[in-house]
């Protein structure tokens, strides 16, 4: 099985998702390149953190009509699982691929810190390698990081359990604040009603090895791998 | 053959000279230079060329005689930043610059591009930025003004390099009025690069084509490099057109592109248009070659329509290169760029025939002999002489001032001392840089004295930190500078790194006023003393004069950037306690040393007295014994005393980590013939507070190096507070307490913040 990471002229943590993956995972990974048609035979697909073309206008705004996109699109309507990750997460809500939207961080402000995850659902390809309720320490740094959806959105994403991380605490709780960006109800990620993709806006491929505070974030690449391999 | 006017250009006068900031003894040297008048486009060049900012025409005689050299320093001063290597075929590129007069004047865009411009001069030597740290100085956060200021230099630094994602990940921020109305942003970039991708800015081989790479050209930023070389009025603001626009998005484009063309081998030069843009970039790169250059303007691809050759010449445009490519390899080039979607055009060539030739069309607009435009400006020596207003602070007896009421509690003292804005978290700015992009920083702002960035790909590592106390400099310029170098290589050896070289942004007044010129001679000898002391040579800088305001001039403040090597990742050592049981040690000794202190700015309100003795002998011994103890596995934690003291370090050694925050308990009867103030507040250098399993192991390394060591105490739970016990008198408090002032300081002052920069968001913030 193999990964292929897409790179967007604005990518800036592409580097650091083909290096979780290949390095600190130990699988296979392709760099897909935004201006082509070709997955090279990738069967995940991750959409890495950045600023993909500028984003002047609205985060992923742009992204979505790059040629790569139409490919992912497809791959996503085909169930091939696609993993969004900060600047890939706007992108994803921007293409329609997840409900929801990512608007400017409630205090107006780039907010550059380590969070506390709450695993909501383990029942997900990109989380059962988890513990339901596992506390994760993961960096978020994003200004475009509040996410938002309507009622009804909600209650869809609530009752299909939806929603995979949450921002909380250090016991657990997810209160205001622990809240970095004033997303509502303190959502860090979601997947899709069939599953195969999920974005947030956390980053999980900064987290892979203990050097760099941590391996909390290499369970989700080890949850793919394991699902999409098995 | 020479230069003949256009149609048009206004005609030469002595009120056009005045206005173009040439002397009349300056435009005589150019009217000799050229044996004729100068045309109007000729006298842009020059004065842009001969402007303080591109010429260092104050300086030059004081820095070349700063120590340079080092068998590791691959590249000195004179080019785009200097290069050092770090072993295993790595080279590192470094360099630090000021944007301090945009940033005055349009804090937001000032900071941005600042970040933007050193950027490009290290990924033009060939080196993958990896990590970014800035030096900010401010007035009182007290003002509404300065807190503007803060708050937009923040967020520009912020956007610019979160959006090209390099992290920021140290630096250091200090307050205090002597900077109220002209802030500094010095900006530092960290790349690292194999030594054999070192390029340099030398135009080569007659016949090679020179090319315009990137954003096209606009009309902003002319005169950029001229406003930033005189002194800031209240009329300043009228000049906020002279602040570039940044373009963080195309810069990272730029960025990829010219490692990319660097890489390729159809280049043989690469230079960022920076300050002074097209005129300076092909000048420079001339003069290193020792060649002729032709520049055809017609062909520069531009934003608007009529733009004459004089503002092509002299725009600041951002985000654009210069680049020497191989005669034939054109294509090459421009299919590089096209792939990151920007343009490359070919406007000139490397000739034979020695001079610097500007034509518009087939019409010759400047021509000057030889590289005598670059190598013929003129130098100065002013006059120099202490000021006696200084000499005056200097000498009162600080032991003489009386202790404030409130000061009979001492925890009250350190408290006040950790809530001063420049000893208090920075955690408010950092926040708001992307820390850990690029996923390589092991260390980033806060826990550690000095920020630490993995070398990807082998077992060593980067500690690089700024540091200079503008307050020491300026009380005693040379003791400051000496300081300021020490200080920085305490900072890198306490995460465990050797101090290797560093990088200078020598902020300084009006250098035709004599005490400016004193203190920037005296502090510049003093960071050359240091540097020869701790065998860190300089490998480059950027000097800002000028920095003055109606109020009068900033303190004299060097800073320095410093670039440290830890050999192995198992060395990196971090600032604060983690065990409670292990022994708290002091390396260095207390002194009775209270002059120039944060604490009697502070507390007392008072700049005044002698600053610290800086003892560079006794520096290098101590480096020595802690990086043998460290290497060892000796040293749990190591922080350095600067700005506050001993308590003060104690302290935040405590509770930087607030969530992993410990007491301790530390007796200094020892030191019953220091006074309690100076021996808890008091800045002795050379001092650091080390925690360790082994004391006895740590002592003998020190009194291997002759250092002068001692055990002062335990590390404690949280729960037990800090305590410290003196002769007489003893200090004690809840850890909370301390960590509330250190942490809760700047997040207090700003959420008073109308900010109106909000308003004014022109870069993106996205994700």
């Amino acid at each position: 099985m193999k990964f292929g990471i897409v790179t967007f002229p604005g990518s800036n943590c592409d580097d650091d998702a083909y290096l979780a993956v290949t390095e600190a995972l130990g699988a296979t990974a392709e760099r897909l390149w935004h201006k082509d048609h070709d997955l090279r035979g990738a069967d995940v697909i991750i959409l890495p953190g950045g600023f993909s073309y500028g984003d002047y206008l609205r985060s992923g705004a742009i992204a979505r009509f790059s040629p790569i996109m139409r490919e992912v699109v497809e791959h996503a309507r085909r169930g091939g699982p696609v993993l969004g990750i900060c600047n890939g997460f706007q992108i994803l809500c921007e293409s329609g691929l997840l409900p929801g939207a990512l608007l400017r961080n409630r205090q107006l402000q780039f907010v550059c810190t380590t969070v506390v995850l709450r695993v909501e659902s383990r029942d997900t390809m990109f989380t059962n390698q988890y513990r339901e309720g596992q506390l994760l320490r993961i960096p978020v740094a994003h200004g475009d990081g509040r996410y938002t959806i309507d009622d009804s959105g909600l209650a869809r994403l609530e009752d299909a359990h939806q929603v995979v991380f949450r921002y909380v605490d250090g016991a657990g709780n997810a209160s205001p604040e622990a809240n970095p960006n004033g997303s509502l109800d303190n959502i860090a990620g979601i997947v899709n009603e069939r599953g195969n993709v999920m974005g947030m806006m956390p980053h999980p491929e900064r987290v892979v090895t203990e050097l760099l505070g941590g391996r909390d974030g290499l369970g989700v690449f080890e949850s793919i791998l394991a699902r999409v391999a098995a | 053959m020479g230069a003949t006017p256009r149609a048009g250009d206004p005609i030469v006068t002595p009120a056009l000279i005045a206005e173009h900031g040439l002397t009349p003894e300056e435009y005589d040297r150019l009217v000799r230079m050229l044996g004729r008048t100068p045309t109007f486009t000729e006298l842009g060049i020059v004065s842009a060329l001969w402007s303080e900012h591109c010429s260092y025409k104050h300086s030059r005689p004081i820095l070349r005689t700063l120590p340079t050299r080092a068998p590791w320093v691959l590249q000195g001063p004179g080019e785009n930043a200097g290069v050092i290597a770090v072993g295993g075929g790595l080279a590192v590129a470094f360099k630090i610059e000021s944007h301090n007069h945009p940033s005055a004047v349009e804090p937001y865009q000032g900071a941005a591009t600042g970040v933007g411009g050193i950027l490009r001069d290290v990924f033009t030597m060939g080196a993958r930025p990896i990590a970014m740290l800035n030096s900010l100085r401010f007035g009182s956060l007290d003002s509404a003004r300065v807190r503007y200021l803060f708050a937009g230099v923040v967020r520009g630094i912020g956007d610019y390099g979160n959006c090209v994602g390099i992290p920021t990940v140290a630096g250091d921020i200090m307050f205090d009025p002597a900077y109220e109305g002209n802030p500094l942003v010095n900006a530092m970039c960290v790349g690292v690069m194999r030594e054999d991708e070192l390029i340099t800015a030398k135009a080569q081989g007659v016949g090679n084509t020179i090319m315009a790479v990137g954003a096209r050209t606009g009309r902003d930023g002319i005169h950029g490099a001229s406003f930033a070389s005189e002194d800031l009025s209240h009329e300043s603001d009228a000049k906020r057109p002279r602040v570039q626009v940044g373009d963080p998005f195309t810069e990272k484009l730029l960025l990829e592109a010219s490692l990319e063309l660097i890489r390729s081998g159809h280049i043989v030069a690469i230079q960022d248009m920076g300050a002074a843009g097209l005129t300076s970039s092909s000048a420079e790169m001339a003069a290193r070659g020792d060649v002729g250059v032709s520049i055809d303007v017609s062909r520069m691809p531009v934003r608007e329509e009529g733009m004459t050759p004089y503002e092509i010449l002299l725009s600041e445009s951002q985000e654009r290169m210069l680049v020497v490519a191989l005669r034939g390899h054109e294509a090459a080039v421009r299919g590089i760029l096209a792939k990151w979607d920007l343009e490359a055009e070919v406007i000139g060539e490397v000739i034979a025939e020695p001079v610097y030739r500007v034509t518009e069309g087939s019409h010759v607009v400047a021509e000057f002999p030889g590289s005598r435009l670059v190598t013929d400006c003129p130098i100065y020596t002013p006059e120099a002489r202490e000021s006696t207003e200084v000499q005056r602070k200097r000498a009162v007896d600080v032991q003489a001032i009386a202790e404030r009421p409130e000061e009979a509690d001492l925890a009250w003292t350190l408290r006040e001392l950790l809530s001063a804005p420049t000893i208090a978290s920075k955690h408010w700015v950092y926040r708001q840089y992307d820390q850990s992009v690029r996923s390589s920083t092991i260390v980033g702002p806060g826990p550690a004295d000095a920020a630490v960035i993995h070398l990807r790909g082998t077992r060593r590592a980067l500690a690089v930190k700024t540091d200079c106390n503008g307050r020491y400099v300026y009380l005693e310029p040379r003791v400051g500078g000496q300081i300021a170098v020490a200080e920085a290589a305490r900072n890198v050896a306490c995460t465990g790194a050797r101090p290797m070289a560093i990088t200078n942004c020598l902020n300084f007044g009006n250098p035709k006023r004599p005490e400016v010129y004193f203190s920037f001679r005296e502090a510049v000898g003093g960071m050359g003393d240091a540097c020869t002391a701790l065998g860190t040579p300089v490998t480059g800088g950027n000097v800002s004069f000028y920095n003055e305001n109606p109020m009068g001039a900033v303190y004299p403040t060097p800073t320095i950037g410093m670039v440290g090597l830890i050999d192995d990742l198992a060395h990196v050592t971090r600032a604060v306690f983690t065990t409670p049981g292990q022994s708290i040690l002091l390396l260095g000794v207390p002194r009775e040393e209270l002059g120039a202190s944060e604490y009697l700015a502070r507390v007392h309100g008072i700049v005044a007295g002698a600053p610290p003795r800086c003892d560079l002998a006794a520096e290098r011994r101590l480096i020595d014994a802690l990086l043998d103890a460290i290497r060892a596995g000796h040293v749990a934690s190591a922080h350095d005393c600067s700005e506050g003291g001993l308590a003060v370090a104690i302290a935040e050694s405590c509770m930087i980590s607030r969530d992993a925050a410990c007491g301790a308990e530390i007796d200094l009867t020892a030191w019953n013939d220091v006074s309690d103030r100076a021996l808890l507040f008091g800045e002795t250098q050379g001092r650091i507070v080390v925690s360790t399993d082994v004391p006895e192991r740590v002592l003998e390394a020190a009194g291997r190096h002759g250092v002068p060591a001692a055990t002062i105490g335990v590390v404690r739970p949280a729960d037990a507070g800090l305590t410290i016990r003196l002769a007489t008198r003893r200090l004690h408090s809840p850890v909370s307490a301390l960590a509330d002032a250190y942490h809760g300081a700047i997040p207090a002052i700003m959420s008073r913040v109308a900010s109106a920069v909000l308003d004014d968001d022109l870069l993106p913030a996205g994700n």
